[in-house]
C-alpha cells in the first residue's frame, strides 16, 4: 500500500498524498473518528478543485459506510460510531454551504422521533447521529410524540422519510396508530417510513405497514439511502 | 457491620432474585409514559402488592421500584426536583415489607442508567454523573434500602461514575450490565472486560453480572463469559423472560415459567450465586425457579450447545470474547 500503516511512526503530511491516497486515508480517519484531520482533508481536496457533492459521496459517505458495515457485524460499537460521525459532522459542516450555493443534490432529510408513551431515547439519539453522519438532514421530535405531533412535522418539515422508534413492548403498537392515521389522510405513500427499536422485527414492521423495520442504526442509514435513491429513481418530486 | 446481602451469601450458596417491574407494574395499569417511580408514593398500595409477589413466590431480594429515579430521567416527567423523596419512599415500601417476611429478604435500592451518553462521546460529565447517582443513593438509603442495585447499563464510564457516587453515600452495592449487541453491551464491552473493571474498582461491588439484554440464552453466556475469568465475586444473573414476540396486536414473552425454572437451573450451574429474571418475568415464573432451584441437583456447566438446545439459540454467533472474538477491525494508522 502507498501509505504508511499503524506500525509506521512516521507523521502523514496529509497534503502530500495523491487524490487516491488521500480518500484512503479519510476513510481510515473516519474510522479512527479524527475530526480535524477529516477537515484538513476536505479543505484540501476542495483546493484540488473537487466538487463538493463529490468529496461528500466518495470520500465522507464511503469512509462512514464501512464504518457503518463494521458497527453491523459487531466489529466496532456505538463509542466509536459515535467519533466517527462527529469527524464526518466536522467535514459536512464545511461543505454544507458549498452544497446548497452548488445546487447539489440532498441525500435526503428525515422527521425522527419516539413515539407516544415511551421515553427512551438512546436508540434514537443514535441514528439521528448516524443519519447526520451520512448526510442526511434530521429534525429530531425528541421523546412521547402523540400523531398529531408526526402529522404537524410532516407537513411543515416535508421529509422524505419518517422515522418512529420505541423501546417498550407496550408502546411499539403506537406506530400503527400513526401510519393508520397517515392511510386515512392519504398521506402514507408519500414519506417512506421507517420503525425500530429493541423489541421490534421484520415481522412486525410489516405487520403494522411500515416500509421497513430497521434493526440498528446502521441498517437504518443503508435502509434510507435505499429507498431514498428508489424514490428518486421513480421520479417522484418533492 | 456486615450488609445483610453478605449475611445471606455467606449462609447459602445460591440466591433468588426477583422478576420484572415494568411487566408487572403495566398489568396494574401503569400508564404508557408515566414514571413508575411517581407510584412510590402515589399508589404506594401497588408497590406493596409489586414487593410481595416477589417475596411469595420466594425471592431472597428483590429490586425496589426506583430504576429511573435519577434526575436525568425523572426530568422526561419534570419531577427532577423528586429524587430524593420518590427513592425514598420507595425504599421504605421495600423496608416495611422485608422486616415482616419472617425471613431474611434483602431490600436492593434499584438505581438504574441516566439514558445519556458520557462524555467525551455525549454530553455526561462524569462529575455530573456522579452527582446524579449520589442523590438517587443517598433517598434509597434513607429509605432503608440494605444495598444499592445499579442494573442495565452499557457504558464502563457509567459503571464507574455510580460505583464512586455508592461509595460517596457509604452503601454497599451490586451491578449488573445489560449485553444486547453481539453478546456485548450497546457500548461494546465484552463479559471479560467488565470483570477486568469490576476487579479494579476502588469501591468493588458484592457481586456483579448481568440482566435483561436479549433472551435467556445470551444471558447464560454471558455468565459462562465472567465465570471463566475466574474471579471469586458472586455472580448475578436476571434474564428475560424469553424474547417479546408481536402476536394479533398484543406482545407477549415467549419465555414459559417452565422455560425460566430450567434457565434459573442452568444459571446455577453456569456459577451464578444470585439468579432472577428481569423483563417478562411475572410471578409465576419466580415460583418455578424458586421450586426448580430449591429441588433440582446442580450439575456440571453447561456447554453453549446444551445452552441453545434447553433455552434457544443465540442471537450472535460471537460474543467477542475467547479465541473465536469475531472478525477483526479495520487495519488504520491510528490504532493496530
Amino acid at each position: 500500500m502507498a501509505w504508511p500503516m499503524s506500525d509506521d511512526d512516521e507523521e502523514i503530511i496529509l497534503a502530500d498524498l495523491n487524490d487516491e491516497e488521500l480518500v484512503q486515508q479519510m476513510f481510515d480517519d473516519l474510522y479512527d473518528g479524527l475530526k480535524e484531520e477529516i477537515e484538513e482533508s476536505v479543505h484540501i481536496l476542495l483546493e484540488r478543485g473537487w466538487e463538493p457533492y463529490r468529496i461528500l459521496t466518495e470520500a465522507l459517505v464511503g469512509g462512514m459506510t464501512i464504518v457503518g458495515n463494521d458497527f453491523r457485524d459487531g466489529i466496532l460499537f456505538v463509542p466509536e460510531v459515535l467519533l466517527a460521525a462527529n469527524a464526518m459532522k466536522g467535514g459536512m459542516a464545511i461543505l454544507k454551504p458549498l452544497l446548497i450555493a452548488t445546487g447539489a443534490p440532498r441525500m435526503g432529510k428525515m422527521v425522527i422521533g419516539t413515539v407516544k408513551g415511551d421515553i427512551h431515547d438512546i436508540g434514537k439519539n443514535l441514528v439521528s447521529m448516524m443519519m447526520e453522519g451520512a448526510g442526511f438532514e434530521v429534525v429530531d421530535l425528541g421523546i412521547n410524540n402523540a400523531v398529531e405531533k408526526y402529522l404537524e412535522a410532516l407537513e411543515t418539515e416535508q421529509p422524505d422519510i419518517l422515522g418512529m422508534s420505541a423501546l417498550l413492548t407496550t408502546t411499539m403498537p403506537y406506530m400503527k396508530v400513526v401510519i393508520d392515521t397517515m392511510k386515512e389522510k392519504g398521506i402514507r405513500d408519500d414519506y417512506i417510513v421507517l420503525v425500530g427499536g429493541a423489541p421490534l422485527n421484520e415481522e412486525f414492521g410489516r405487520a403494522i405497514g411500515a416500509d421497513a423495520y430497521c434493526r440498528d442504526a446502521a441498517v437504518a442509514v443503508e435502509t434510507a439511502k435505499q429507498f431514498v435513491a428508489r424514490k428518486h429513481n421513480q421520479g417522484v418530486a418533492r | 457491620m456486615t450488609d445483610a446481602l453478605t449475611a445471606l451469601l455467606q449462609e447459602r450458596d445460591w440466591l433468588m432474585a426477583d422478576g420484572a417491574t415494568g411487566t408487572n407494574l403495566f398489568n396494574m395499569g401503569l400508564g404508557a409514559g408515566d414514571a413508575p417511580e411517581l407510584w412510590n408514593v402515589d399508589a404506594p398500595e401497588k408497590i406493596r402488592a409489586l414487593y410481595a409477589s416477589a417475596i411469595d413466590a420466594g425471592s431472597d431480594l428483590f429490586l425496589t421500584n426506583t430504576f429511573g429515579g435519577n434526575a436525568a430521567r425523572l426530568k422526561l416527567h419534570d419531577a427532577q426536583s423528586r429524587v430524593r423523596e420518590l427513592n425514598r419512599a420507595g425504599a421504605e415500601i421495600g423496608r416495611e415489607l422485608a422486616d415482616k417476611a419472617g425471613r431474611p429478604v434483602v431490600v436492593a435500592g434499584s438505581v438504574g442508567p441516566t439514558g445519556e451518553i458520557m462524555a467525551p462521546m455525549g454530553a455526561l460529565t462524569h462529575a455530573a454523573a456522579v452527582e446524579m447517582f449520589h442523590e438517587q443513593a443517598e433517598g434509597l438509603k434513607d429509605g432503608g434500602a440494605d444495598v444499592l442495585w445499579l442494573e442495565t447499563i452499557s457504558a464502563p464510564e457509567e459503571y464507574r461514575a455510580a460505583a464512586e457516587a455508592f461509595a460517596l453515600a457509604g452503601m454497599p452495592w451490586c451491578g449488573t450490565m445489560s449485553f444486547d449487541t453481539a453478546g456485548r453491551t450497546m457500548m461494546g464491552m465484552t463479559s471479560s472486560d467488565m470483570v477486568a473493571m469490576v476487579e479494579k474498582l476502588p469501591n468493588p461491588p458484592i457481586a456483579y453480572g448481568a440482566n435483561c439484554g436479549v433472551g435467556a440464552s445470551d444471558l447464560l453466556r454471558t455468565v459462562l463469559g465472567f465465570a471463566a475469568q475466574g474471579s471469586e465475586r458472586p455472580i448475578i444473573s436476571k434474564g428475560n423472560a424469553g424474547i417479546p414476540k408481536y402476536v394479533d396486536g398484543h406482545i407477549h414473552y415467549d419465555g414459559t415459567p417452565e422455560l425460566m425454572a430450567d434457565y434459573a437451573v442452568m444459571a446455577r450451574d453456569c456459577g451464578a450465586t444470585i439468579i432472577g429474571g428481569c423483563c417478562g418475568t411475572m410471578p409465576e415464573h419466580l415460583e418455578k425457579m424458586h421450586e426448580a432451584l430449591s429441588t433440582r441437583p446442580r450439575g456440571p456447566r453447561p456447554t453453549l450447545d446444551e445452552i441453545a438446545e434447553t433455552l434457544g439459540g443465540f442471537s450472535s454467533a460471537s460474543d467477542g470474547t475467547g479465541d473465536d472474538a469475531g472478525p477483526a477491525r479495520r487495519r488504520t494508522r491510528r490504532r493496530a
